[in-house]
């Protein structure tokens, strides 16, 4: 009897009954737990056999790499005809940029991986040394894409596009927004009625105004507002629009993220003697962009999906690139293909911008409740 | 009572005169006048809403008064940014909410504000922090951040990071209000340990067995008046004042 086996106060922690946990306590439990249920089990399972057999098959086992046009491709296989994204993969990436000067843009973009990684891992061994390259990164990126320095052929920008066309613009404007969008949540809350007046006036004009709009200034109206003779090139003109977009909407989730700090940590370091700009670097903005984060994440990924809007000024992002190869008599009418591999692209970067948020979030978190 | 190893000096450190104070149409603090010695230690109580945390807010300029002069360490308070930085870095302040910061460990609690706003060699200043939270009895929640520590652990670290600023003068706004009843003796016993070390003390508080035990002085406030300062014997055996007896009666009897 248990009685006479532990005395009070001595009783051992036991193992849980043999069937309830592990695999197959988990299957037995949500899969098999009742006759419906296990009959329910067996008919999803018989579904997504079907499914995923005829996904796979027109992903991968029916589908042609390699053709040079649409009939072709029917010709060999029933699948996807993914010789549309092969045959034109270079345009999907570097746009019209040339041949012969595409390596610039691979350096680019190697580079930009290592700029990037110290900013957005604080842990990194070598930080310090990369932190300096990630302050370099912006000029040498532009030389080496614009060209027209050190020997390096200069490139018109009408020839940017694809993949890369979405990177300029996305990581500029990601990178342009949040200290402008810290500097308004700021301004907005400033004592000062001039920098408040002026910040308001930006935020809530910016957010009034349809971003098609500001692109379609950008492109058109900036000109007759600039002094005769300054030439700003259109991609620059965009991404300041872009940037001065999202910086209004991110000003307004940093602001929530202010408010959100109790007025007791302004007290307290009142009370320690700090001043203003010192208690927004070591008390506000750690806290408030901590609280922001997802706010702010969510803002970055509609401007990186907003690039494609470029389109209608002319410019052409993958989304441009596959509506001309979808038009492109040779492939016409693939657009389930072009499509499904341009939104593929964005997914995929937007994913990763999501987890990245999430796992920071975690990092930060102190409260341990 | 607590031994006075520092005699009380006669130079007052906080001298308030006639001071006056409104929030809005409402008249929060009426005609107070208040010295305080080197050394001194001065509890105040009274009901809820007497104005007993807006006089002692009003001493570090977390509130600003309208009418009077508070003079503190001979600089007077005025809307002068200088002067307020000066008595802010003198003062320090314990809250009732503890007011520590969530997302820094306690040891970066207690050196922040000596690194930049005393300009301290980061070692130092951990140095001066270890020696402190050790004070505190706490040294080895130095690397935990705030979230992980009880009540009494984070009312203790907030003490320990005011005194790092090495103020001349300590204000506790109801510092043991907010904590579990097991939990307010050990923020107490920190609070005494600092008396007998001589410090300047303006504590607000229903703590009655400390201020028997501690209080140089005590004052009773009701409806943003002074009503009645005595030395503890006689404010607990004799109160002049008939609002302070009722007080008394309500708070001791229960």
């Amino acid at each position: 009897m248990i009685k006479d086996l532990y005395k009070p106060g001595s009783y051992p922690n036991l193992a849980p009954p043999k069937g309830t946990v592990g695999f197959y306590g988990w299957t037995k439990s949500n899969l098999f737990s009742s006759l419906s249920n296990s009959l329910l089990t067996i008919f999803s399972f018989i579904l997504l056999y079907f499914l995923i057999d005829g996904i796979i098959g027109w992903f991968f086992l029916d589908a042609v790499f390699d053709a040079d046009s649409k009939i072709e491709c029917r010709k060999i296989d029933s699948g996807a005809c993914w010789a549309v994204i092969t045959r034109r993969i270079g345009q999907f990436i570097y746009g019209f940029y040339p041949d012969a000067e595409r390596w610039r843009i691979d350096i680019v973009f190697i580079g930009l991986f290592f700029a990037s990684a110290p900013l957005l891992y604080p842990d990194l061994p070598i930080r310090r040394w990369l932190l300096w390259f990630s302050g370099f990164y912006p000029f040498i990126a532009f030389i080496l894409i614009n060209g027209g320095l050190f020997g390096l052929v200069s490139i018109e920008i009408n020839l940017f596009g694809g993949f890369m066309l979405t990177m300029i613009i996305g990581v500029s404007g990601i990178v342009c927004s949040l200290p402008l969008g810290i500097m308004l949540a700021l301004g907005r809350q400033s004592k000062l009625t001039v920098v408040r007046s002026i910040s308001v006036c930006f935020i809530e004009f910016m957010r009034g105004v349809p971003l098609i709009t500001l692109l379609f200034v950008a492109s058109s109206m900036l000109n007759y507002f600039m002094p005769p003779g300054t030439n700003f090139s259109i991609l620059v003109r965009v991404i300041i629009m872009f940037t001065f977009f999202a910086a209004a909407y991110i000003a307004e989730v940093i602001r929530g993220g202010i408010q959100a700090i109790p007025k007791g940590q302004y007290e307290a370091a009142e009370a320690l003697g700090m001043t203003y700009w010192q208690t927004t670097r070591f008390i506000t903005l750690p806290q408030a962009m901590k609280i922001s984060i997802p706010g702010i994440v969510n803002t970055f990924i509609g401007l990186y999906k907003d690039t494609t809007l470029v389109i209608v000024i002319g410019l052409l992002d993958p989304l441009g690139i596959g509506r001309a190869a979808v038009s492109d008599t040779k492939w016409n009418g693939l657009s389930t293909e072009t499509y499904l591999f341009v939104a593929l692209f964005f997914f995929v970067s937007c994913f990763a911008m999501s987890r990245y948020s999430l796992w920071l979030e975690n990092k930060l978190n102190t409260d341990h409740r | 009572m607590v031994n006075n190893k520092k005699s009380i000096s006669s130079k007052p450190v906080i001298e308030i005169k006639e001071m006056h104070k409104w929030f809005g149409n409402f008249h929060v603090l009426k005609n107070i006048t208040l010295k305080v010695n080197q050394g001194e230690r001065i509890v105040i109580c009274g009901p809820s809403g007497s104005g007993k945390s807006t006089l002692i807010r009003c001493i570090n300029r977390l509130e600003v008064h309208q009418q009077g002069d508070i003079i503190v360490n001979d600089i007077e308070l005025t809307g002068d940014l200088k002067n307020l930085e000066a008595i802010r870095s003198e003062v320090g302040m314990v809250f009732q909410s503890f007011n520590l910061f969530p997302h820094l460990s306690v040891l970066e609690n207690c050196t922040l504000a000596p690194i930049w706003v005393r300009g301290l060699p980061k070692k130092e200043a951990e140095e001066m922090a270890m020696e402190l939270l050790t004070k505190v009895k706490i040294p080895e929640q130095a690397l935990k951040f705030p979230g992980q520590l009880s009540g009494g652990q984070q009312q203790r670290v907030a003490i320990a990071r005011s005194l790092c600023m090495e103020p001349k003068i300590m204000l506790f706004d109801e510092p043991t209000s907010a904590l579990d009843p097991e939990m307010i003796k050990e923020v107490l016993d920190t609070m005494i340990e600092l008396a007998e070390s001589g410090m300047t003390m303006l504590v607000v508080t229903h703590e009655m067995g400390f201020a028997k035990k501690v209080a140089d002085s005590i004052i009773f406030m009701d409806e943003g008046e002074i009503i009645e300062q005595n030395n503890p014997k006689t404010f607990f055996n004799n109160p002049e004042n008939e609002r302070t007896k009722l007080f008394l009666s309500q708070i001791l009897n229960h």
